[in-house]
């Protein structure tokens, strides 16, 4: 199971982005860009060398911390879930900041160097943070890196310091900060009741009683206000449409993910014995209701900005119609791996197609001066690239192959089917419609020709129109991984990872 | 009953006087405070656990589980940040706007949006995004 020679990269992965924080105050605004640059440098080869050892050895790694093991110690572990969420983070964090280079430049003097020097700075910490969740194996350091995140965020929310923005950033605080609370008080219980808050310790000892349930409970609530899942998603909207471009494409591809992946941890990797099917359910019926009203008010949006974060809203649904597929599938004894890929597929080509349609916005705002949905006439002639990554991140959120929300889709409906629950395949289906609808709408406004003698408010280096269509290329050709040979791509998810164990004393 | 069950009751209290006021309250300040209140009351019980020894897995007899302690430290110094970012925000949302109500989002929006009034206000942040 560890790797010792080389497991010091994972905390090299988690340290360095801070450190680059620390070295970016050091140096103020002026530098700034080129810090978090250079960290970004630093850091994406240390995920590639992470990468390289798991692949490589197909197994997970594990560091403890000061060479003290678990309950006394804190252990870093990475298995194959920690692997492609590291990747697609460190992946959409150097694309957005190659867009954001123009956004956020290094100026003199002022506050455009304020807001830039707060930008990359709360980049580096979303990163290292996001890292630290990938990463810790123990309750407590995970509520730390949470808070982390929320503290990161919500800066980014409020960075043009508009009352409206503050307002968003303030109210997004307070969801996070009950969170966070309701996630501590499942944990203090759980070490009250076992004593021990490393997962790989807690999963042993476990039980199904009263205690263990109210404490998963707890942690399970807190943990979705914090990614905005139905219907605790009312911060979500305001906050991430307000941000500016780049960061908005932060907070809704990556940000919100960070506690989906701790439910998804708490549930499949440490209390597998205590989650029942109908929990499960209930977790899957608020994502699928998520889906129907996220997709439903989107629909209604005057402004592109605010579409996209309801779009948000309905795809983070998506995200939880994976646990009762994973049980179900476990419960009649199959193997439970094609849900959980899907759900993994989902997650990376929602992130990447998510951040292109932010950025896109961005690009559409600088370029007419507003994102007034009614009124998108000329974009296409202005912003060819843009448009053409606004409509293929679409068809990703959509599910048309070869899209990896096709991929996605296709295991999941087909865990659906093979765990005999064909509700969960008709709100997908659905959902897909709903949003092939705005996306259309989008596309075809964007592509009306502009009056004679229009000109864009700005026009826009090059380069941020081509990175965003290398991440919506991205998202568009996650699907082709399917081509490949299950070892070479879709089983990246299983590394590290014992196959879920069927479910103790119940019956299917 | 016995001194840890006593403190485990008063955590449970604080906890959920926090959340009552965190859910009845509208003003920000009063809705920061409720959530400090719900902070000290699970520090509370997390002091209550650790005097009580680690019931499992550690098996101290006497004394107080450190454990706890040291993370309870942690803790108090992530909800003090907490409380200074979210009481920050606060104050500058006063100096920007003149009020500290949660709910005014609609007016504003409909003051800062573009579309309403393109010429006259565009707004020094909307022109940054």
């Amino acid at each position: 199971m560890t790797s010792p020679s080389s497991a010091w990269l994972l905390v090299l992965a988690v340290l360095l982005p801070f450190v680059g924080m620390a070295f970016g105050l050091l140096f103020g605004g002026r530098h700034i860009q080129r810090v978090a640059l250079t960290t970004l440098a630093l850091g994406l080869g240390v995920i590639g060398a992470i990468a390289l050892n798991m692949l490589g050895n197909a197994q997970g790694m594990e560091y403890l911390l000061g060479g003290f093991a678990p309950p006394l110690g804190i252990a870093l572990r990475a298995d194959g879930l920690s692997l492609v969420m590291l990747l697609v983070v460190a992946v959409v964090i150097t694309l957005v900041s190659l867009y954001a280079r123009a956004d956020f430049p290094a100026a003199n003097s002022g506050q455009e160097t304020r807001a830039a020097l707060i930008f990359w700075l709360m980049l580096l910490a979303i990163w290292g943070s996001l890292n630290l969740v990938f990463l810790s194996g123990d309750l407590f350091t995970l509520y730390v890196a949470l808070e982390l995140l929320t503290f990161a965020g919500v800066p980014l929310v409020a960075l043009d310091g508009r009352g409206a923005t503050l307002r968003a950033a303030l109210r997004y605080l307070l969801f996070a900060l009950l969170g966070s609370l309701l996630y501590l008080l499942g944990a203090v219980l759980l070490y009250g009741a076992y004593g021990t808050l490393d997962m790989r310790m807690l999963a042993a000892v476990v039980r199904a009683e009263p205690l263990t349930w109210a404490a998963l409970a707890l942690m399970t609530v807190g943990l979705l206000a914090k990614t905005a899942l139905f219907p605790l998603h009312i911060w979500l909207p305001p906050a991430h449409a307000g941000a500016p471009a780049a960061a908005s494409a932060l907070l809704s591809a990556l940000v919100v993910k960070g506690s989906w992946f701790l439910v998804l941890r708490l549930w499949l990797d440490v209390m597998p014995q205590v989650v029942t099917l109908s929990a499960a359910q209930l977790l899957a019926a608020l994502g699928a209701a998520a889906i129907i009203v996220g997709n439903l008010v989107a629909l209604r949006q005057q402004r592109l900005k605010l579409l996209i974060a309801y779009s948000t809203v309905a795809q983070l649904g998506y995200l939880f119609l994976m646990f009762p597929l994973i049980f179900g599938l476990a419960l009649a004894g199959q193997d439970s791996s094609s849900a959980l890929s899907g759900g993994m597929v989902q997650t990376v080509s929602h992130a990447l197609a998510k951040a292109a349609m932010f950025l896109a916005a961005g690009l559409i705002y600088l370029t007419l001066g507003h994102d007034r949905i009614g009124d998108l006439r000329g974009v296409a002639q202005a912003l060819p690239m843009t448009v053409l990554a606004f409509a293929l991140a679409g068809a990703s959120l959509i599910g048309l192959p070869p899209s990896g929300g096709f991929t996605a889709k296709w295991l999941l409906l087909s865990a659906a089917l093979d765990s005999a629950q064909w509700w969960w395949a008709l709100v997908m289906l659905l959902g897909g419609l709903m949003t092939s609808v705005y996306v259309f709408i989008i596309v075809v406004r964007s592509l009306t020709p502009a009056e004679a003698g229009w000109t864009p408010q700005k026009n826009v280096p090059q380069y941020q129109q081509i990175a965003v269509l290398c991440l919506a290329l991205a998202s568009f050709l996650l699907g082709l991984l399917t081509l490949l040979p299950p070892e070479l791509a879709l089983d990246w998810v299983q590394i590290g990872r014992e196959p879920l164990l069927l479910l103790r004393g119940q019956t299917p | 009953m016995n001194t840890a069950t006593l403190f485990g009751l008063c955590a449970s209290l604080l906890i959920g006087l926090g959340l009552y006021g965190l859910l009845i309250h509208p003003h920000p300040l009063r809705k920061i405070l409720a959530l400090n209140v719900i902070g000290s009351g699970i520090f509370l019980l997390f002091g209550a656990i650790a005097y009580r020894g680690a019931a499992a897995g550690l098996g101290l007899s006497v004394g107080a589980d450190p454990v706890p302690q040291a993370l309870l430290i942690t803790g108090i110094v992530v909800a003090f940040a907490a409380s200074a970012l979210a009481v920050a925000l606060l104050l500058r949302l006063f100096e920007v706007s003149g009020n500290v109500s949660l709910q005014a989002e609609e007016s504003a929006d409909q003051a800062s949006d573009p579309g309403s009034d393109p010429v006259n206000n565009p707004g020094a942040g909307e022109e940054r995004r």
